[in-house]
């Protein structure tokens, strides 16, 4: 399956990442290499197999449960503390047309 | 007879479903233990993790599981003992991860169905399709600046059900039934609070419209309207602008649209046009959430009566059906009423609390949760009615001072002497001073002129200041008439 | 004896007899960054003041009789880990400035346990990268070189390369490191000093920046086997708010290193003699059987039949969960943010993320984007995880066989600096050998056990079952004795 420039554009507009148009080739290029080779995957035989989703080793757990507590928040400034725009106590981005 | 609307084609009937997100209710957050209570300052409810800060991870509010199976458990459905939490990515201001955590492929809660009682005393089946957990967003305020949008992520990873119904609804009045419906089964089971106003239910609509006897048409979605009335609104709105775009001979295209309160349309929504490859995946942060049947029933045994079984019981009690509709709509009503009704009569319980409290709360522009007179002290105006202390115009008087005073019905009756006079030689006395000065009267009345019994009646109650027992006042003047 | 040159062990025990203060070894330990780094560039952050304010704090504390398992040890701390009040930079230009207000788990336990840290060590952005060539802060150098050729810089391997270059040249006396698909065990490998990426679960990945969430496990390196096994019982435990930390106890892994490898049924997979590896490698790898058996252990031949899918399936797996892990990082909360006069919100997001994250990032990102996309989940990510199940089998079965498996740590020695940058694909096989230990779940470790023609570092990996790390230690204990390794890089404090 081979990807076309039309297609790693629009990757590249859902992963919300600015491609030059100049670059296009070149990402198409690696992108095309790496799929290529991943390819290969295909031809293992997986009739009847559980997909392994998580890490764990011996087969996931269930999920632990935490009890319901209020243990967090009230701090605004920490939250903030890192805001490359900040308005009184909000985060700030140019304003969105919904 | 079907709702249905007229389009210069022919006739349309219109598709709904709905799905509704329901906050859940519980102190803290979903995988966070930020707090969740409505209109804190803005960003002081927010955790690292509600905030997506690098290696930030998300741990469950056991909390939060069990309110979804009570909501399940309420709706009839099936609870899944094996889900899993998938993230829904894509890019939004106030999605502080760049996804929703979310249920996709395996909800806790499966399929079901509930009852809905429609105006003209028919109920109709709405099926469910499934209910799953999730994230909410934070909130994003666009009106407080020219050039910027503020965020707040206070709402950023409060636990929501959704709900997602069958397309079962055929007018905007069944859709407007479903919700009122599921709000009152969510309120009486304590899972969600159910107030539109401050955001605790939102739903999205989705409407299509189809020439009768055929398949579904393309639907669209209006986004997060917020109350029952501009979901029938916005239902009735939708559906009449897809029949304009079919009978222009155009096609209706699959679109998230808003509701526009103040105009009455919808419109299309911008921001969320190529949001559609959401590349839901397997949350790998979160192993599958197992619960027990024995915690599934354990949580069954102690739900509390649902709107449906108390309404049967109270029928049952010898209410009117539309009493014990009226009496179970909001569980705040339905706990006044047990109280008011506990050990006494419930249909005269049921009249007091649809009629008088129902007229005073009006009145006074209070409600059921904070009401003009508590449910106590009704009662105990019930048991001096039963006891023949009061009279029924007695009790009224009564009932009247309480709203003014805040007093117990007993205490006013000793303050006021307002108790009723049973005693009968006092009530003969009375009677024969009446009816000794109305000489005239007695004649006419023994001449045939039967009507004036209610004028010596009257009249002997008015002497008596209202006090006179009504039943030994009517004895005793037929008696004195002879 | 230069400060510098103490193992862990050994420096534990200089301070508990009085021989050094930890304020002296910190303070050799910075004028050592402050010789060396310039050229390593294995730092990203030296936190000086800090750590000789942590050093005195812990020479206090040892005075009192309050000393911790890891007392005055100065460390380097990969800067994957969040660190409060100390800028993280996950290697990555979109960090920016990010000071983090909490600190990670596991960083948080070694400070606990009377650590001293003596800043953020270098690593391929966000993890990803096998030569720490990616990178936003510059490429480490491997403090090794050729023998013959001494002018070609190396690369110490990555992605945790600045961990394993400053341990090798005596710029920390262990360090954290994380390893998603080989980033402690090749970086180790290649700088001649050992590292254990343990069982998935055993160490928390609470304030670790996420690169595949399934597969990230956080582990040391340090210069023997016994050092890995004290930092790792530091670094372990059970954590409530890891919904994936194991609640498992954990055992003392230092003891484990003694306990030999008699009787003990060492697994050879024979799916691991690559074609075209080079004899070297092979060799090597009978040496170490002959080692294991001469010490008692009996070599099994065993088959893990789907080994050669290992690596795509995780580069599948790691950039699809990567791709999400990532959408975080958009200009709006913390990091860099980068606009035009006129941009959006998108067009702030897009060139965010054009600028912060260089290509090797943004190439994983677009093909994880790609593999979760609507039509395409089925035939790759879907598929990738039914490989992964069969790769997770393929080791269950082992298990029946043997109690450890032995292979080559990585195909081939530290490379130049020049080399395979330009194609993604060769780069990826530097993990041949590790990956299957990520996608599994199970505990792998390195130790150097020779050195190449050209007079370079290579090691074995030993692999074991889950959370069963003590054999992986015993045996790697076993290697490290035979091996007896005293070879020492050219660029060192001491030297």
């Amino acid at each position: 399956m081979s990807l076309d420039s039309a297609t790693i554009r629009r990757i590249a507009s859902l992963a919300r990442i600015r491609l030059e148009e100049a670059d296009v080739g070149r990402m198409q290029n690696e992108l095309n290499g790496i799929l290529g080779w991943i390819e290969q995957l295909q031809a293992v035989n997986t009739d009847g197999v559980e997909p392994m989703a998580g890490g764990a080793p011996r087969g996931e757990p269930a999920m632990r449960q935490r009890p319901d507590a209020v243990t967090d928040g009230g701090q605004p400034d920490q939250v903030l503390a890192n805001a490359p725009d900040r308005a009184h106590d909000y985060f700030a981005v140019p304003k969105v047309v919904e | 007879m079907s709702y249905t609307l007229e389009g210069s084609t022919g006739t349309w009937e219109i598709v709904v479903g709905l799905e509704v997100h329901a906050q859940v209710t519980s102190q803290s957050k979903l995988f966070s233990g930020a707090a969740t209570a409505f209109g804190a300052e803005p960003n002081s409810q927010v955790s690292f993790v509600d905030a997506g800060f690098p290696g930030m991870l998300p741990v469950i509010n056991r909390e939060c599981v069990a309110q979804a199976v009570r909501t399940g458990l309420g709706l009839n459905a099936q609870v899944n003992l094996w889900s899993r939490f998938d993230r829904k990515n894509y890019f939004y201001a106030d999605l502080p991860q760049g996804y929703q955590i979310s249920q996709f492929a395996h909800p806790i809660i499966g399929t079901g169905e509930i009852e809905v009682t429609l105006g003209d005393g028919t109920t109709k089946t709405i099926g469910i399709t499934r209910l799953h957990l999730e994230q909410d967003a934070g909130k994003s305020l666009h009106d407080q600046h020219a050039t910027k949008s503020y965020i707040d992520l206070n709402r950023s990873g409060v636990a929501l059900m959704e709900i997602v119904s069958e397309p079962d609804m055929r007018s905007p009045e069944e859709a407007g039934a479903y919700l009122t419906k599921l709000r009152q089964i969510v309120q009486y089971l304590g899972t969600c609070d159910g107030n539109m106003d401050e955001g605790s239910m939102r739903a999205d609509v989705n409407v299509s419209v189809r020439k009768a006897g055929e398949g579904f048409r393309t639907r669209c979605e209006v986004k997060n309207v917020n109350s029952i009335r501009f979901v029938m609104q916005a239902v009735e709105a939708e559906a009449k602008r897809q029949i304009e775009v079919w009978e222009a001979g155009d096609e209706v295209r699959q679109e998230t649209r808003l509701f526009d309160t103040a105009r009455g349309i919808t419109r299309s929504m911008r921001s969320k046009e190529d949001a559609h490859d959401y590349r839901y995946f397997p949350d790998p942060d979160l192993p599958p959430l197992v619960i027990e049947q024995a915690w599934v029933d354990e949580l069954r045994a102690a739900l509390p009566e649902l709107p449906d079984a108390r309404r049967g019981r109270y029928t049952a009690l010898g209410l009117t059906p539309y009493d014990a509709h009226v009496l179970t709509l909001e569980k705040e009503t339905a706990a006044y009423f047990e109280v008011v009704a506990k050990g006494r009569d419930a249909k005269l319980a049921a009249n007091w609390v649809t009629g008088d409290l129902f007229a005073a709360i009006n009145a006074t522009k209070t409600s059921i949760a904070e009401p003009p007179v508590p449910a106590e002290h009704l009662g105990q105006l019930l048991d001096l009615l039963a006891d023949k202390t009061l009279s029924g115009t007695l009790a009224k008087a009564v009932f009247a001072a309480m709203i003014e005073t805040g007093k117990a019905p007993g205490m006013i009756v000793e303050e006021r002497g307002m108790r009723q006079v049973t005693d009968t030689g006092a009530i003969d006395a009375v009677v024969a001073e009446v009816l000794g000065r109305n000489a005239d009267k007695v004649a006419q009345y023994k001449g045939g002129a039967e009507k004036l019994f209610g004028f010596f009646v009257g009249q002997v109650m008015k002497a008596m200041q209202g006090k006179g027992n009504p039943a030994l006042v009517n004895d005793a003047v037929k008696k004195a008439l002879g | 004896m230069h400060p510098t040159d103490f193992t862990l062990r050994g420096a534990l025990d200089a301070l508990n007899e009085g021989i050094i203060s930890s304020v002296e070894l910190t303070q050799a330990h910075l004028d050592a960054i402050g010789k060396l780094n310039p050229r390593l560039n294995a730092y990203i952050t030296v936190t000086g003041e800090q750590a000789l304010a942590q050093a005195k704090a812990s020479d206090n504390r040892r005075a009192d009789g309050g000393a911790g398992p890891l007392e005055g040890v100065p460390l380097a701390i990969k800067d994957l880990f969040c660190t409060a009040g100390t800028r993280t930079t996950a290697g990555s230009k979109i960090l920016g400035n990010f000071v983090p207000p909490y600190e990670s788990t596991v960083s948080g336990n070694l400070l606990r346990d009377g650590a001293v840290f003596l800043g953020k060590a270098n690593l391929d952005e966000f993890a990803m990268g096998s030569s720490n060539g990616t990178s936003a802060f510059g490429p480490v150098e491997n403090p090794w070189s050729r023998r013959n050729d001494p002018d070609t810089r190396l690369v110490p391997g990555g992605s945790s390369g600045g961990s394993a270059a400053a341990v090798a040249a005596r710029l920390a006396l262990g360090a954290t490191a994380t390893d998603t698909g080989g980033s402690i065990r090749q970086p180790a490998a290649f700088c001649g000093i050992a590292g254990i990426k343990p069982t998935y679960g055993r160490c928390s990945r609470f304030g670790v920046v996420a690169f595949a969430s399934s597969l990230d496990q956080a582990g040391p390196v340090a210069r023997t086997v016994e050092d890995c096994a004290i930092l790792l019982k530091s670094m372990s435990g059970f954590d409530p708010k890891d919904s994936t930390s194991a609640d498992v106890p954990v055992p003392d892994f230092a003891a484990a290193c003694a306990r030999g490898v008699k009787g003990l049924r060492i697994g050879i997979p024979k799916e691991y003699r690559l074609d075209g590896m080079p004899a070297e490698i092979g060799a090597l790898w009978q040496q170490g059987m002959d080692w294991l058996r001469a010490q008692g252990a009996e070599l099994v031949d065993i088959s893990l039949p789907h080994t050669k899918h290992a690596l795509p399936t995780y580069y599948v797996v790691a950039p699809a969960e990567a791709s999400s892990n990532l959408a975080r990082y958009d200009g709006v909360r913390y990091g860099l943010r980068q606009t035009a006069a006129d941009s959006d919100l998108r067009d702030l997001y897009e060139r965010t993320r054009a600028a912060g994250f260089g290509d090797e990032v943004k190439r994983r990102i677009m093909i994880g984007t790609y593999v979760l996309s609507a039509g395409y989940y089925d035939a790759y990510y879907l598929k990738a995880q039914k490989v992964r199940a069969l790769i997770r089998r393929d080791f269950d079965e082992a298990w029946q066989k043997c109690d450890a498996i032995l292979t080559p740590a990585t195909p081939s020695a530290a490379f130049g600096m020049d080399e395979k940058q330009d194609d993604p694909v060769a780069m990826y096989l530097n993990d041949v050998f590790t990956v299957t230990a990520n996608l599994a779940g199970l505990p792998g470790l390195a130790v150097p056990a020779g050195l190449s023609a050209e007079g370079l570092p290579l090691g074995l990996q030993v692999l074991g079952r889950a959370f069963d790390e003590e054999t992986v230690f015993a045996v790697g204990t076993a290697l490290e004795h035979a091996a007896n390794f005293t070879a020492l890089p050219g660029l060192r404090a001491s030297a």
